[in-house]
């Protein structure tokens, strides 16, 4: 093998605790290494093209590049590899930045690691073996799950592009949380005229298939060829049938009072209902909760909405039915919650009945909110209102150290929006920091100062009530003093937590979360949309708290994302596969038994295994566990693994 | 050498999806750990042949970690449960050739857990050195 290895500084960050001249001292010795380089950028267009002139001039079969993680550059290096018509396996990476310069203080460690992980580099690298990828057709279609502002950008998008979506929401309507605001900050855009429109091409999208009231039961495959596995909830109703008259919730025994999820608990509707009258579909749904005949068994002599249904729409025969979608890409778009602010009960939510959540808030001003659009709480128009920040963000008692960033800037809006219909009002803001950091914000800010919303910084420590009147404990941190003022109304600028069941559905897609719950990027600047599953991407506030602006952006970039390789058609899948050994099988079968993906077949005439090349993933659980030694791992081969032992423990 | 500046060797072996993740945003946040162990890539914990871990006690190895993603978020579904199984096999087979099984671990480990990652390296160094070298000749005592 003539091997050549490529040490980069990376500037000073690994320079700076990696003594390179030794590195390179140490390794140009090693058997089989015909030329041993360092350079400033290997990931540069010089720092490439040394590699290529090395690659022609020494004839290289190999080579190792000693630099920043393979999960970072390794593409990057291969492409050099493939232009200087070499096979782009024939390359090994030695992780020096994230997994030594970076980690350690100590030059002297830091050297000898260094030096050692190169050498186990160089030793795999002399065993490696040229490996040609599989290409594979790709479904062309997409699925994405979440039908918020999020998931129908990224359904319109990619639907636009020519492809089939199936767009899959768990609740009875399209629309997401944006549907239950008035305005968006800072240009006091209406929510409902900038997201209706977006619903309605949805529904008429002759591209994309809804699936409203469903949730993903399973996901298998890989890129190119998942299968899904989605479950429709009964409705009760027949949407072909319901012309969406609204007679059955008047009808209704339960009629005004079965809590009104999007209103935010504040208004009661029927046990058979919309969730808001621009929903999308428009078709009524028996909530299985609350209905007398669902949970009871019994609703009067027969049930009221039955009755008075002249579209014979209603159905309490309909069961659950699980349909099975083929597709190439998924979008995940499942949005977030509000954080429950009963976990600091000294706010007292519940129990004081002037302090509400930010979205509970935000429902007073909509039109087809609890009042209408009129600010009246609790039968009277609020003139001393405090807003609270940073309820449920920034805070380590309950487990959320990350900002909700959209908080500061829905308090300004609202204080505005308070402000246009009591002139009056007096409006005290406590927070932490203001953080105004999108486009105009700054200056939507400021305009809302300008009206007389005074802030005040500090964090509310208690909400009571004496006498009937509710009180803000809070201190004053740039005066220095603690403050006990009264409020008519206070509303907690409560923040974004991840959808409770996001660790599990996770698990479904085999994707990850990171620490705050959120789902995980493969890349935190470089590749925020992608997951580390090929083809499946996140997008909005699945993936962390943005705002709309920042949604949607995403929302197009994981379309984009998508689009490419619907448009391809086909891919090539990394050829890291298991390979049989012929003669060393002795068709024992304990490999078929190990395979999560059925890739090991029994070929009954010669009594060894197959393996399926384009069922198997690459994990090797079945080479670890063959007995005779028969299975080997492309690129992680026995003999390669036990050449990096050997070269790790001998300096 | 004395007992005191015994540097232990350890060989880890981190599953790609996961702790070599996690291994990576430790560094992208300059989180700082004790340089004692040498990372192997593997594509999933699943893949560290029993004969890995032997040979790595042979070679001079002082202990070895194996490092996968969580039970249930395993890239490949159930390759971590495997390792896990064979786990317990190599801590006895370990046994059986004088070897003290706490020199073997295994951690879960995922992309996220960047302190969590360095945090098992400082202390498995800590165990290790506590333990001290490897019967079968381990740690810088060559040099």
């Amino acid at each position: 093998m003539r091997v050549g290895v490529y040490i980069c500084h990376c500037g000073i960050n690994i320079a700076k605790t990696v003594d390179i001249n030794r590195v390179v001292e140490a390794i140009s010795g090693m058997g089989g290494v015909k030329v041993c380089r360092d350079y400033q950028y290997m990931c540069s267009d010089p720092g490439q093209e040394l590699i290529k002139k090395d690659i022609n001039k020494y004839e290289l079969n190999t080579v190792v590049v000693a630099a920043c993680s393979p999960r970072m550059h390794l593409t990057t290096f291969q492409s050099t590899l493939k232009s200087a018509k070499l096979n782009p396996y024939m390359i090994e990476m030695a992780n020096i930045r994230e997994q030594c310069s970076w980690v350690h203080e100590d030059k002297e460690e830091a050297t000898k690691k260094a030096i050692a992980m190169v050498r186990s580099a160089v030793s795999k690298a002399s065993l490696l073996e040229p490996l040609v990828e599989n290409e594979v057709p790709v479904t062309r279609a997409a699925l994405v799950i979440g039908g918020g502002i999020t998931g129908i950008q990224s359904a319109l998008d990619i639907a636009n592009a020519g492809y089939k979506v199936y767009l899959v929401e768990r609740e009875p309507s399209i629309g997401g949380h944006m549907a239950q605001f008035d305005k968006t900050f800072p240009t006091l855009d209406c929510a409902a005229c900038i997201l209706t429109p977006k619903m309605v091409d949805v529904a008429q999208h002759p591209n994309i298939e809804l699936l409203t009231y469903s949730d993903v039961e399973d996901i298998s495959g890989f890129i190119g060829n998942f299968k899904a596995t989605v479950r429709k909830k009964p409705r009760y109703v027949n949407a072909d049938s319901c012309v969406s008259c609204g007679d059955c919730a008047e009808a209704c025994r339960l009629a005004g009072r079965v809590p009104n999820a999007f209103d935010m608990g504040l208004a009661k509707r029927s046990a058979i209902y919309v969730p808001f009258p621009q929903a999308v579909p428009l078709t009524y749904t028996v909530d299985p909760d609350a209905c007398l005949l669902l949970t009871r068994g019994k609703c009067g002599k027969s049930p009221k909405c039955v009755d008075v249904c002249t579209a014979n729409a209603i159905d309490f025969t309909q069961e659950a039915e699980t349909v099975e979608l083929e597709v190439g890409t998924i979008v995940v778009a499942t949005g977030y919650d509000e954080f429950d602010p009963t976990l600091k009960p000294e706010l007292h939510l519940r129990e004081n009945p002037n302090v509400f959540t930010g979205l509970q808030f935000e429902r007073f001003f909509a039109p087809n909110g609890p009042t209408g659009g009129e600010l009246v709480v609790n039968g009277a128009v609020p003139k001393r209102i405090v807003f609270a920040s940073c309820t449920g963000s920034r805070d380590k008692r309950v487990g959320n150290p990350y900002c909700s960033r959209v908080c500061c800037m829905y308090i300004a809006k609202q204080a505005h929006l308070v402000k246009e219909r009591v002139p009056d009002a007096q409006i005290t803001v406590f927070y932490c920091d203001v953080r105004a950091f999108g486009k105009g914000y700054e200056e939507f800010y400021e305009r809302v100062q300008k009206e007389g919303v005074q802030y005040r910084r500090g964090l509310v420590s208690e909400i009571y009530e004496e006498n009937g009147v509710t009180h803000v404990r809070a201190e004053d941190s740039l005066l220095g003093i603690p403050l006990d003022i009264e409020a008519d109304l206070v509303v907690l600028g409560t923040g974004m937590i991840p959808k409770p069941d996001a660790k599990a559905l996770a698990q479904k897609l085999h994707i990850s979360n990171s620490s705050d719950g959120f789902f995980l990027e493969a890349h935190p600047k470089l590749r925020p949309i992608d997951t580390v599953t090929d083809g499946i991407f996140v997008a909005g506030t699945a993936q962390g708290p943005k705002d709309i602006p920042d949604s949607v952006a995403q929302a197009g970039a994981a379309a984009a994302h998508s689009i490419d390789i619907l448009a391809k058609g086909k891919i090539t899948i990394e050829p890291y596969n298991a390979v049989v050994n012929p003669d060393l099988c002795g068709g024992c079968r304990i490999c078929e038994a190990l395979c999560p993906f059925d890739a090991h077949h029994y070929d009954e005439k010669k009594g060894i295994m197959a393996i399926n090349d384009t069922l198997c993933k690459g994990c090797g659980v079945c080479g670890a566990g063959c007995p005779a030694g028969a299975i080997s791992l492309n690129h992680f081969r026995d003999s390669q693994i036990l050449a990096q032992i050997g070269a790790v423990l001998h300096d | 050498m004395t007992e005191s500046a015994f540097e232990p060797k350890i060989v880890g072996f981190l599953c790609n999806w996961c702790s070599y993740a996690g291994a990576d945003l430790a560094g992208t946040s300059r989180i700082k750990y004790s340089p004692n162990v040498r990372v192997i890539r593997v594509m999933c914990s699943g893949r560290v042949d029993p004969l890995f871990v032997l040979k790595a006690f042979e070679e001079g190895a002082d202990g070895v970690l194996i490092a996968g993603c969580h039970p249930g978020d395993c890239h490949y579904q159930s390759g971590n449960y495997k390792t896990q199984r064979r786990i317990h096999v190599m801590k006895r087979m370990l046994e059986q050739y004088g070897i003290n099984p706490d020199r073997l671990r295994l951690e879960w480990v995922s992309a996220a857990e960047s302190t969590r990652f360095a945090h098992v390296v400082d202390d498995m160094t800590k165990t290790i050195r506590a333990l001290g070298p490897s019967p079968l000749g381990g740690g810088d005592r060559h040099e």
